[in-house]
């Protein structure tokens, strides 16, 4: 009896510890996680900033000021130490984020996640996410002066991590039980190519080859032209393009390769976008130059942004940074301002490879060329490692093959992409920290590879501009619409357009520079550019602001960051609304009729009438598209744009036809069928949720990184807007950092984004910005001029060398 | 001062010492340490060392936590999930705590059974 009590009370023991120390699924290890001296507790606190931290490697003594934002204030000595103490204090505010990030983006959250993540990490893998940083750390390392501050950025972020012990590790650590690794120049380029993939990873190749195939070229292009009727492009039209004297690749004899292709690897969220604007002296109130950016991302928490103040004797930048990547990304210093906007263009490319019997080889202009194998291991917590040999061609990686989404023994669909070919875009950053004018910039641009962006400028010295920059290959007329043949020369990129030859605007007649995600340029430009998924209303807006009147103030620039104009319906909704039959309305549709028709076409906050636009619109448009439903086949219906204008001038085209049912439906029957099937929506969400008022209905929320878990989001955030406008709010994506900045000496900046300085979301920081950036506030940005603490510094921190 | 008494002030006082150098599990070290110098019996056995680990940690987390509003134990409350309440979470930590230190007691009376002569 004895030994039995003891043996099952040693049992008990064991028990319980290995249960409150073991992580069932997503419940965290309950002991090592909620004790009070190494647990969550820990993270209860608030952000330390003061005192002195002493730091190896530093050169000279670092100061660091947070103004009440809890933006930091840093003054170094040297760039070295710059980077190094940036390092240093975007960890001690992101740590958790700016591994989590990398990790995803290399394809291991596997490692910390466990098997649930296994196949977006063999996707990530497959995509050659590593294989691109490896590529840019290459680029990267041509130039000695990048490699150095991207290892004192490392060396500052490790700095930190050393410092921890496991008590203050982020809580996000101890709820996934890990411990944070040595950061390294390598994650720097993981986490550019986590921009790369984000803002240029998305094609539409082998949906457009389906949709050839199902359709034919000239059904074909009607629905998917290269431009819509009409453009108005980020380059203004009437520029003149007779300097360019590198013409555009000759066309070969080449036929599209037409598989039937049943699934690709996830797209990035077409949806993000951006807004940049600036005005000249001339346009402006002040006669000093004005500059805007708003960059829609992913609603996130901590936010992707991170916003510090970076000085040296030589140079002092302030604005808008990315966890992981150096200097400003988006902001200006005492002589200029620039920001960025996406410059999509068709940077990726699918060739059909054909393999040898034992797949070591692929054909290629009629010979037989060696495949790499590239072994990718991936890590799974709890489990063996799972490995994946991904074959490379001088193409790229062979994403589709018989071992992952194709079943051809034989054949293979192999990815061109510009994130695979290397670049030093950390460089063009560090240099726009330190330009002084025009050319400064112009020059600082021309290492900038991908993804492409619209970088808009604005200097004291009264020059605004816009490049649309990045390594763009020139494509002959049609290259790489649709998937090519693999084994032709003719069908590889040919060469790149010289990077003087990108599009670009300097002090344009009009006044004012903007992009918004539209065509880069029209069909003037010498290069082939064609649609690709180009935005057609908020650069409307935009322009059609910046034309209404004489000049611009700093208010102006904040009403239209928060201007709520829904043009897309306002192209629509009044057609709809007149050409429906409205004979046999129901009394509940005759309610919501009314309200359709006396909504100005703004997505305010307490208006029902985006809501009811919104419900109408997404039935509709999969009323239209119905043909693009096809089993095992992907298929992208076409763009918005050009569904309204098929709808309106094509009403009784074959493809508004619903092939389900045995009528024959135009435009307009489709109009009230939808209308009727809306209504019924709108009304069982307003039966479960109170009522319809668009705020309600749309329902943003900013999503913690982990899946959005709740307790670490914010929901239901009070703002306006939607997709398509220029407060480009949705439900989960929206102007990620909002950017006023007036060319005076120095410059004069407000800026906020949706989120907060700190990531821990035990900090009162954390989210602190959300409930004012929805309100349309902005905060001004304290640009010191020395490292002197003014009345805006709530605390200072001493960064020193420590020997 | 009955045994119960100083069980319980030793468990409180071992459990922040061995803390200090030991992981959360420092309290199931302190609680059967203390169940074997200090042995009680019956229910007291498991229970005066569950109350004592009970209040150590509820106390601390409440201290650790009240200076900071409650943020961050308001949403470990919403995760966990306990209805977003801080003081929920604190009763659930130290019962958590109290669990593992009772649990080790009684293992530590029944192997201090053993060594003692019958």
């Amino acid at each position: 009896m004895k030994y039995f009590k003891l043996i099952l009370s040693f049992a008990l023991t064991i028990g319980i510890f290995f249960a409150l120390n073991t992580k069932f699924g997503s419940i965290p290890p309950i002991g090592k996680f909620l004790n009070p001296y190494s647990g969550v507790w820990q993270n209860e606190t608030d952000e330390s900033i003061s005192g002195d931290i002493s730091i190896s490697g530093l050169k000279d003594k670092v100061t660091v000021h947070y103004d009440a934002q809890l933006i930091p204030h840093v003054f170094a000595q040297n760039d070295y130490d710059l980077h190094r103490a940036q390092g240093y204090i975007t960890a001690k505010h992101r740590l958790w984020q700016m591994e989590f990030q990398t990790h995803a983006a290399a394809g291991r959250l596997s490692e910390i996640i466990g098997e649930g993540a296994l196949n977006h990490d063999r996707q990530e893998r497959r995509r050659g996410m590593g294989f691109g940083a490896e590529q840019a750390i290459i680029k990267m390392s041509e130039d000695e002066q990048t490699t150095a501050l991207v290892q004192a950025y490392a060396d500052g972020v490790n700095s930190y991590i050393n410092e921890l012990d496991s008590n203050n590790y982020p809580v996000e650590y101890k709820l996934l039980d890990y411990k944070p690794e040595a950061w390294t120049p390598k994650k720097t380029a993981l986490l550019l190519m986590y921009m790369t993939k984000m803002l240029a990873g998305g094609d539409e190749d082998m949906e457009y080859t389906n949709a050839l195939r199902l359709f034919g070229k000239e059904r074909f292009d009607l629905l998917f032209p290269d431009f819509f009727d009409i453009t108005e492009p980020i380059i203004p039209k009437e520029t003149d393009w007779s300097y360019i004297d590198v013409p555009q690749t000759p066309a070969p004899f080449s036929e599209a390769v037409l598989d039937s292709i049943a699934e690709t690897i996830d797209k990035p969220d077409p949806n993000y976008g951006s807004n940049n604007w600036a005005v000249s002296g001339k346009k402006s109130y002040s006669g000093h130059p004005i500059l805007a950016n708003d960059p829609h991302l992913g609603l996130n928490l901590p936010s992707i942004w991170f916003v510090m103040q970076l000085s040296t004797p030589n140079h002092n930048a302030f604005g808008a940074t990315l966890p992981g990547a150096l200097g400003v990304i988006s902001g200006f210093n005492q002589h200029i301002a620039w920001g960025e906007t996406n410059a999509t263009r068709d940077v990726i490319d699918w060739y059909k490879i054909e393999f040898n019997e034992d797949r070591t080889k692929y054909k290629f202009d009629n010979q037989w060329k060696d495949v790499s194998v590239r072994v990718e291991e991936i890590k799974i917590k709890g489990k063996l490692s799972y490995k994946d040999s991904v074959l490379y061609t001088h193409h790229g990686p062979v994403i589709y093959d018989k071992n992952y989404k194709s079943e051809r023994e034989r054949a293979g669909y192999a990815m061109k992409w510009i994130g695979h070919i290397g670049g030093n875009n950390q460089k063009t950053f560090l240099d726009l920290n330190k330009s002084e004018n025009y050319d400064d910039y112009v020059k600082a641009l021309t290492h900038y590879t991908a993804p492409a962006q619209n970088f808009v400028f604005a200097s004291t010295e009264g020059d605004i501009a816009l490049w649309v920059q990045g390594k763009l290959p020139n494509k002959w007329e049609g290259q790489g619409k649709f998937l090519m043949d693999g084994s032709k020369s003719e069908n590889d990129w040919q060469g790149f357009i010289p990077q003087p030859f990108n599009a670009h605007t300097k002090n344009p007649e009009r006044g004012f520079v903007s992009s918004a995600n539209q065509q880069p340029v029209d069909e003037a430009y010498p290069y082939f550019v064609y649609n690709d998924g180009y935005e057609t209303y908020r650069n409307r807006v935009i322009n059609d602001f910046f034309s209404s009147k004489d000049t611009f103030n700093i208010q102006d620039f904040k009403d239209l960051h928060n201007n709520n104009y829904n043009l897309k319906a306002s192209e629509l909704i009044p057609y709809m609304l007149e050409t429906m039959d409205i004979s046999n309305l129901t009394a509940e549709e005759n309610e919501i009729y009314n309200l359709a028709k006396t909504w100005q076409y703004n997505n305010d906050m307490e208006e029902i009438g985006p809501s009811i636009w919104n419900a109408w619109w997404n039935i509709l448009y999969d009323m239209v598209w119905d043909e693009f439903d096809v089993k095992n086949t992907v298929l992208n219906a076409p763009f918005t744009y050009q569904t309204i204008y098929l709808l309106k001038t094509k009403g009784d085209d074959a493809f508004m036809d619903i092939i389900e049912t045995p009528e024959i439906e135009t435009a307009k029957d489709l109009f009230k069928l939808s209308f009727s099937k809306a209504v019924k929506k709108l009304n069982s969400w307003k039966a479960e949720n109170g009522d319809l008022n668009w705020v309600k209905y749309k329902g943003t929320f900013a999503g913690h990184l982990l899946q959005a878990l709740p307790a670490f989001s914010r929901f239901d955030i009070p703002i306006g807007g939607g997709k398509n406008i220029v407060n480009a709010t949705s439900e989960n994506w929206g102007p990620s950092w909002r950017m006023i900045v007036e060319m005076t000496s120095p410059p004069t900046a407000l800026g906020i984004y949706p989120g907060g300085q700190s990531g821990n979301p035990g900090s009162k920081y954390y989210d602190n910005f959300i409930d004012d950036w929805a309100a349309g506030k902005y905060h001004s940005l304290n640009f010191l001029q020395n490292d002197t603490a003014t009345n805006v510094i709530i605390g200072t921190q001493t960064l020193t060398p420590s020997n | 001062m009955s045994k119960n008494i100083i069980n319980f002030i030793a468990t409180i006082i071992l459990a922040i010492l061995l803390s200090i150098f030991l992981p959360w599990w420092s309290v199931m070290t302190a609680a059967l340490t203390t169940a074997l110098f200090v042995p009680l019996k019956k229910a007291a056995v498991f229970f005066v060392p569950f109350l004592a680990i009970l209040l150590f940690w509820i106390v601390y987390s409440y201290l650790l936590s009240s200076g900071n509003d409650f943020t961050l134990a308001k949403r470990i409350a919403i995760l966990l999930p306990l209805g977003g309440d801080p003081y929920v979470l604190m009763l659930v930590t130290g019962v958590v705590g109290g669990l593992a230190a009772g649990i080790a007691a009684v293992f530590g009376k029944q192997l201090s059974l053993m060594v003692k002569k019958p």
